[in-house]
């Protein structure tokens, strides 16, 4: 059987020079290098100070979700992959509303506390389960915040099914926005810094193959303890953040749609680059909101998008709209 | 009272069985398990209710459907994520959310929506009044489990569910079809996990967050037993299903699931690959 | 001193005796080989000397310190280097960046004056066992790597530890006679530098080439040690591996 023409990709020639000295010799490859860094930053930047106040208030909870989505991605770029990324939220949103309702403690104090103590008592909690395999991983993440729902709806400790709230507000809408726009560049930033310098290298060296690690004398236990603390670290922010966005806080904070909403932003934004998250996140946030109306059926829509996405668009968009940018496909003649 | 707790570890061992023949045996990851029992049980419901069937062709039609979702949902969906386990458990969640979540927007919620028990009355059993449905289910549980392991250790089609859960290749080039053995655990395990639900539902009202409850059951079973176990599923329904009598009667109602997830978070620190768990730990893994 | 003491190592698996009271001692410097058909417990025995299992009875003693029971990564950072029968290297990152993992081991960072930029080390290090400096080859993800070159990677990983006593799981297995006979020099290289070798071998040939020493193993049990010449003559020893001629 001969074949006629076969599909045949290759680099665009503007990739080309840019990818060697010549990104620096005109304005067309500078910008084509920095068009897709420079754009989101300036979209959002944009979108922040120009949308409707409505609009505001959903920029911030994405901005928040986009938090979570980028540590999720972080976390199984080390080959962990968590299910449960509501326990997190959860522990630091609950130490922030304990601190706050029980202490009294001001926010600018029960946030930095809180940021911590939640990512060490999640990583207490998850623990145990550092020494599974992938898959028993997922599915012990999966089932722990699950269950401490119902134990915190048994036990009616920290306010049980109606939580706590009148809590201290944050001073002023533009400081909520602000803070969590920071905080997500810094994330981003941060984070994508993190994973190429040579600490970071070990922890994507702990996804390829533990063993070697181990065997080159690094404690994989350890290193993988560091890396759900910093995951759990920057997800409890996000609790804390919003306990007082919202000024209260409740079960809702182990919500299954907060385990669910990381995983479906990256899958739809693309694994593995962390900026892919933050597109699928940007996506995925708008578009809820836009569905609030339909209550529950919100996560419907995140499974269904990310059933869709899975089988259909697996890579995810950021690396299909990077490949598009950069390479050309065309059939050929033999 | 350990009637009460033989009888609550016989309900987690069928909940789990489905989820075990799939998952634990064959290595395919069905975590729409809790959505399907739920399924099963509704859609005997309406059979039953609705159209006015007889119980006992409700049941079966209802067993063949979810089976036939379950068969559906490989063809289109796993088949093409076979392998990357980590996508095949998002997904078949995902699905399983779907499911349980359209369920509840069309108000699967309240009184109304219960299976009758076959049988009203109870039965005197060692000192301890208990209904006759329960008892069912008790027979009913102790008679699929035995089933379950003859089938798994000494049937053709047993060993070749274990067989393509260790290695889809190896068990191809030894005649075993793989993709035939994975749709037919799947489907053999939806209709389990959809008779179950028909034998255990009429205790109580069908509700959507049971879905999610049976799924987390489930998992904390298999985790604690390990997979790939059949002695595994029994014995950690046992521990759990007396741990959780034990809370209840001597500490508080309430504190039932703390117990359970101490129980698990411990035996993970011990024994990472869980009781009986036949996979290696991480130190021989190459 | 007893460079490495194993005494009456015993593992089983299930009913499965994989090792079974195994003892030997390792000179200082000496180049010691272990062989035996497969299953005979080889690969199970490194895995306890190093610290990726535990041993159901018996003992590891290195330097006059018990090290049974360690944890690997500890061994690793008390001297022991081992090599993977199956090379998995870390596919995601490109070949030289392979070696940052054990240039960051706090054996490694100990020894901080000897060593610099950790990039520029392993470039050299690559260098060193063949890969070719200036082409595109150590910039490469690893999972573009052929077989060969992989193998050298496993090595290069050992050599970046710097350790004492290096174990190598089967080096040259799936290696045509030129590549072994491109890699033969650098495993003399280290025996020359002082290093202690143990070589875990299917490949008779080249080890018996190379080895002072060598060990055999049949059934979890030891059943000969010695020179190579000796062993090529011990009954026992033929018998596992050849069998034995059946008397009519």
């Amino acid at each position: 059987m001969s074949i006629e023409r076969r599909k045949e990709r290759i680099d665009r020639c503007i990739k080309a020079y840019t990818d060697d000295i010549f990104c620096l010799s005109s304005v067309r490859e500078i910008s084509y290098l920095m068009l897709p860094r420079v754009l989101p930053i300036a979209l959002i930047l944009l979108l922040v100070f120009f949308v409707p106040l409505y609009w505001k208030k959903v920029m911030v909870i994405t901005f928040v979700m986009s938090i979570m989505a980028i540590s999720w991605d972080f976390l199984a770029s080390c080959g962990l992959i968590s299910l449960g990324h509501a326990l997190f939220f959860a522990m630091g949103a609950y130490v922030a509303g304990a601190l706050n309702y029980y202490l009294g403690l001001p926010v600018y104090l029960t946030i930095p506390i809180a940021t911590f103590t939640g990512g060490a008592i999640s990583t207490m909690l998850v623990f145990p389960a550092l020494r599974l395999r992938g898959i028993y991983f997922a599915m012990v993440t999966l089932i722990i915040p699950l269950m401490l729902m119902r134990v915190v709806e048994a036990t009616k400790i920290i306010g049980g099914t109606e939580g706590i709230s009148a809590l201290s507000p944050l001073p002023g809408l533009e400081f909520g926005i602000g803070i969590s726009m920071v905080a997500m560049w810094v994330t981003l930033f941060s984070l994508r810094r993190l994973i190429t310098s040579d600490y970071g290298l070990i922890f994507v060296a702990l996804m390829d193959n533990d063993r070697a690690v181990e065997a080159s004398g690094l404690n994989i236990l350890w290193f993988k303890v560091q890396a759900i603390f910093i995951g759990s670290t920057i997800c409890a922010f996000c609790g804390a953040f919003m306990t007082h966005y919202y000024m209260s806080v409740g079960m809702s904070a182990f919500a299954l749609d907060l385990s669910i909403f990381p995983v479906a932003a990256t899958v739809v934004g693309g694994m593995g680059t962390l900026a892919g998250p933050l597109l699928g996140a940007m996506v995925l946030g708008p578009l809820s909101e836009a569905l609030r109306g339909l209550g529950t059926f919100r996560v419907v829509i995140y499974a269904a998008l990310l059933v869709v996405f899975i089988v259909g668009l697996p890579e995810g968009l950021f690396h299909y709209l990077r490949r598009k940018y950069e390479q050309i496909e065309r059939w050929v003649e033999r | 009272m350990l009637v009460y707790g033989f009888i609550n570890s016989i309900i987690l061992a069928l909940m789990a069985l489905g989820f075990s023949i799939t998952f634990g045996i064959s290595g395919v990851a069905n975590f729409a398990h809790g959505a399907f029992y739920i399924l099963g049980g509704i859609l005997t419901w309406l059979f039953l209710i609705k159209f006015g069937m007889p119980y006992f062709l409700s049941a079966i039609l209802a067993v063949l459907i979810v089976g036939a979702i379950g068969a559906l949902m490989y063809r289109f969906l796993l088949v093409r994520l076979r392998g990357l386990v980590l996508s095949e458990v998002i997904a078949t969640f995902a699905i399983g959310i779907i499911i349980l979540e359209l369920l509840r927007v069309f108000g699967v919620m309240g009184f109304e929506y219960r299976l009758p028990s076959f049988i009203q009355g109870s039965a005197n059993v060692f000192g301890t009044y208990v209904g006759i449905q329960r008892i069912i289910i008790v027979a009913a549980g102790v008679v699929l489990l035995f089933a379950l392991y003859l089938f798994v250790h000494h049937t053709k089609l047993g060993l070749s569910f274990r067989g393509v859960a260790q290695d889809d290749h190896t068990a191809l080039s030894v005649g075993i079809n793989p993709y035939k053995v994975s749709v037919f655990s799947l489907t053999l395990g939806s209709m389990l996990c959809a008779f179950v639900a028909i034998l255990i539902l009429p205790l109580g009202t069908i509700s959507v967050d049971e879905g999610y409850d049976v799924l987390l059951k489930s998992l904390a079973v298999c985790i604690i037993g390990g997979l790939e176990s059949t002695s595994g599923v029994f014995v950690a329904s046992f521990i759990i299903g007396y741990v959780q009598v034990l809370t209840a009667m001597y500490i508080s109602t309430s504190l039932t699931m703390v117990a359970v997830l101490a129980c698990m978070l411990i035996i993970l620190l011990i024994k990472p690959s869980g009781l009986f768990g036949k996979y290696k730990e991480i130190e021989e893994r190459i | 001193m007893e460079y490495l003491k194993v005494q009456d190592l015993t593992k089983s698996f299930g009913g499965i005796r994989a090792v079974y009271d195994v003892s030997f001692t390792i000179e200082k410097g000496s180049l010691v080989g272990i062989m035996g058909p497969n299953g005979s417990g080889k690969t199970t025995l490194l895995n306890i000397i190093t610290g990726f299992l535990k041993p159901d009875s018996g003992k590891v003693i290195f330097k006059d310190g018990n090290i049974t029971g360690l944890r690997a990564s500890k061994i690793t950072n008390l001297g022991i280097g081992r090599t993977f029968q199956m090379v998995k290297p870390f596919y995601h990152l490109p070949a030289f960046k392979n070696l940052i993992i054990p240039l960051s081991s706090p054996k490694v960072k100990r020894m901080g004056e000897n060593y610099g930029d950790k990039d520029s080390i392993s470039l050299d290090i690559l260098e060193d066992i063949g890969f070719e400096r200036d082409s595109s080859v150590p910039y490469k993800p690893a999972s573009v790597l052929p077989h060969g070159y992989l193998k050298r990677l496993e090595l290069a990983r050992v050599i970046a530890l710097q350790s004492e006593l290096i174990i190598f799981d089967e080096l040259f297995s799936g290696l045509s006679l030129a590549e072994v006979a491109s890699m033969s020099p650098l495993i003399e290289r280290f025996f020359e530098a002082g290093k202690t070798i143990i070589m875990i071998e299917h490949r008779l040939k080249e080890l018996f080439k190379i080895a002072n020493n060598v060990i055999v193993m049949d059934q979890g049990e030891k059943i000969a040690e010695g020179s190579p010449k000796e062993i090529m003559k011990d009954e026992k020893v033929k018998k596992a591996y050849l069998g034995v001629e059946l008397k009519r």
